[in-house]
């Protein structure tokens, strides 16, 4: 059990990642109650959006120059394509039935895919990502990389911030009142169009930041990145409730960590040989989601309440 | 002089299915006028339109003078048009106190929102004492109170009170009702939906009986309560 700390560590970072992509559907979702599928390709638009910042840098540019301007050119970038979607895609569908948005999302999320793959210069391979300097560092028996502490410095920033905006400002409160009834918010003399908007810029902003930290930890990013962290994001925000930011976080950090441990231990109980390793991984992530939802329906930190008594 | 509220010809439809078939009435500064009938006669539908929920296919509203027809919902609030909806609609995972200050979404007046919000406790000193409390926690007839509170919040010129007595106990029904002649001879100005036609004619000026999308009788509240029509259709007399 000596590897027992680092496979945590690496569940935990992996999981601070889905998590930083989950709190964006949970937060479209407990707005307007749309899965947005494209929001895996966001994550994948802001990566992108990062290495297009880097390549235009000189060569000799220092990482600690360079990750801020990367930071906000993936920042900008995811955010201007959620926004337009929003307005596009989404907004003239919002009285819809519900199946007419979701299809758009699928739809959307297979354009941006293609869009990169056919013309981001030579994507239709995964591209190089930079690295961060410095590393490996050890702790205990635990080693990380530089990427590691931007990922936690990340996700740690990240909730703190959205635990402030939307607990303590004006804005924040109105995206509360618009979730739990929007109509009422309305009357309350909330204006939901932009509150839908601010929800989108978050979601995209969060996303962004795990793209980079993608390409950070992977050294690379491809137009298909999306697809799975966003399907695991997406598991993770049901896993900790829908509509809950605290349960996204949490859903993303017991996935990451679930998986980790079964890639790493589920080979070893006897006679379950064959479906240990990293191949089995994401099954074993499917396989928590399934049985946490029998229990808990509502998912882990999701409320089982009647709104509108 | 012009009324504060002026509605002329209102038309409301879902769809193809007509709400509300063309209404006319108006509300002066300082009255209390009630829109009584049963259960789809159109109230609750002309009341989501004058707050912008719901958008006319003809005819119109004039707030204060000013055309309502193109406002949308959240800037009529500002106006002075303040909407105590139907079902309450509070915030249910918010606190009482989060949910007044809501009511107050628009002002800027920190200090003027502090009064009203002690206004309000003391119009209701249940809130006051639960104010940290979940608002979904609260029974039926609290969640009205904090409904009308809300509403209050803004500071209208124009109190709309959507069947405020709906699904409540006679005890509470009646804490309401004298809340609302409470805030009548403080001068407040407020149109009043309600089933229980007794009970809102007794406390209004002026009321309109409505049926199916139209107003087909109105006179004062007094009137109307002895009228005989009204007698055998809205309060159970034969």
């Amino acid at each position: 059990m000596h590897e027992l700390p680092q496979n945590l560590a690496n569940g935990l970072l992996l999981g601070a990642t889905y998590g930083l992509i989950a709190v964006g559907y949970t937060m479209v979702y407990g707005i307007v109650q749309l899965i947005n599928f494209a929001h895996g390709e966001i994550f994948m638009t802001g990566g992108f959006g990062a290495l297009t910042v880097y390549l235009g840098l000189g060569s000799g540019t220092s990482m600690w120059i360079a990750l801020p301007l990367m930071l906000v050119g993936g920042i900008v970038t995811a955010t201007v394509i959620a926004v337009l979607a929003e307005r596009f895609a989404y907004r003239p569908l919002r009285n819809a039935p519900r199946l007419a948005p979701l299809i758009t999302a699928i739809g959307l999320s297979i354009t941006l895919q293609q869009l990169v793959w056919g013309f981001y210069p030579k994507a239709k391979s995964p591209r190089v990502f930079p690295s961060l300097p410095g590393g490996p560092f050890h702790l205990g028996s635990i080693t990380f990389q530089s990427a590691d502490i931007f990922v936690v410095v990340a996700a740690i920033a990240s909730m703190l911030f959205l635990a402030y905006f939307v607990q303590r400002t004006r804005t924040g409160r109105a995206m509360q009142a618009t979730a739990q009834d929007p109509d009422t918010a309305k009357l309350m003399g909330i204006d939901t169009d932009r509150v839908i908007v601010i929800a989108f810029i978050l979601g995209a902003t969060f996303a962004a930041v795990a793209g980079v930290a993608h390409g950070l930890r992977y050294g690379q990013v491809s137009f298909d990145m999306g697809f799975v962290a966003g399907l695991k994001a997406f598991t993770a925000a049901v896993l900790g409730g829908i509509g809950n930011i605290y349960g996204a976080m949490l859903g993303g950090i017991v996935l990451g960590v679930a998986e980790s441990l079964a890639a790493g231990y589920i080979e070893k109980i006897p006679g379950m040989s064959q479906f240990g390793g990293a191949a089995w991984q994401d099954v074993w992530a499917f396989v928590i989601l399934i049985l946490v939802l029998m229990v808990r329906p509502q998912g882990l930190l999701g409320e089982r309440v009647a709104d509108r008594a | 002089m012009t009324a504060l509220l002026e509605v002329e010809d209102l038309r409301v439809a879902y769809g193809k299915i007509e709400a509300v078939k063309g209404i006319s009435f108006t509300v002066e500064a300082g009255q209390v006028v009630t829109l009584i009938g049963t259960n789809g006669a159109g109230k609750t539908t002309t009341l989501r339109t004058l707050s912008g929920l719901l958008k006319p296919v003809g005819g119109s509203i004039r707030f204060n003078g000013q055309p309502l027809g193109s406002v949308p919902a959240h800037k009529i609030v500002s106006l002075g048009l303040a909407h105590s909806p139907e079902g309450r609609h509070i915030f249910p995972r918010m606190t009482i106190e989060e949910n007044l200050l809501l009511g107050a979404f628009l002002r800027k007046d920190q200090d003027g929102i502090q009064v009203d919000v002690q206004r309000a406790y003391d119009l209701f000193p249940i809130l006051g004492e639960r104010r940290r409390q979940a608002a979904g926690t609260l029974s039926g007839g609290e969640q009205q109170m904090l409904a009308m509170g809300r509403a209050l919040m803004s500071q209208p010129k124009l109190l709309m009170l959507d069947e405020p007595s709906m699904g409540l106990s006679p005890i509470m029904m009646q804490k309401i009702m004298s809340t609302i002649v409470e805030l009548r001879d403080q001068g407040t100005t407020i149109l009043l939906v309600e089933q229980n036609a007794q009970a809102a004619l007794s406390l209004a000026d002026t009321g309109h009986v409505m049926e199916i999308g139209r107003i087909v009788l109105s006179g004062t509240g007094s009137d109307l309560l002895t009228d005989e029509s009204v007698r055998k259709a809205y309060l159970g007399e034969d």
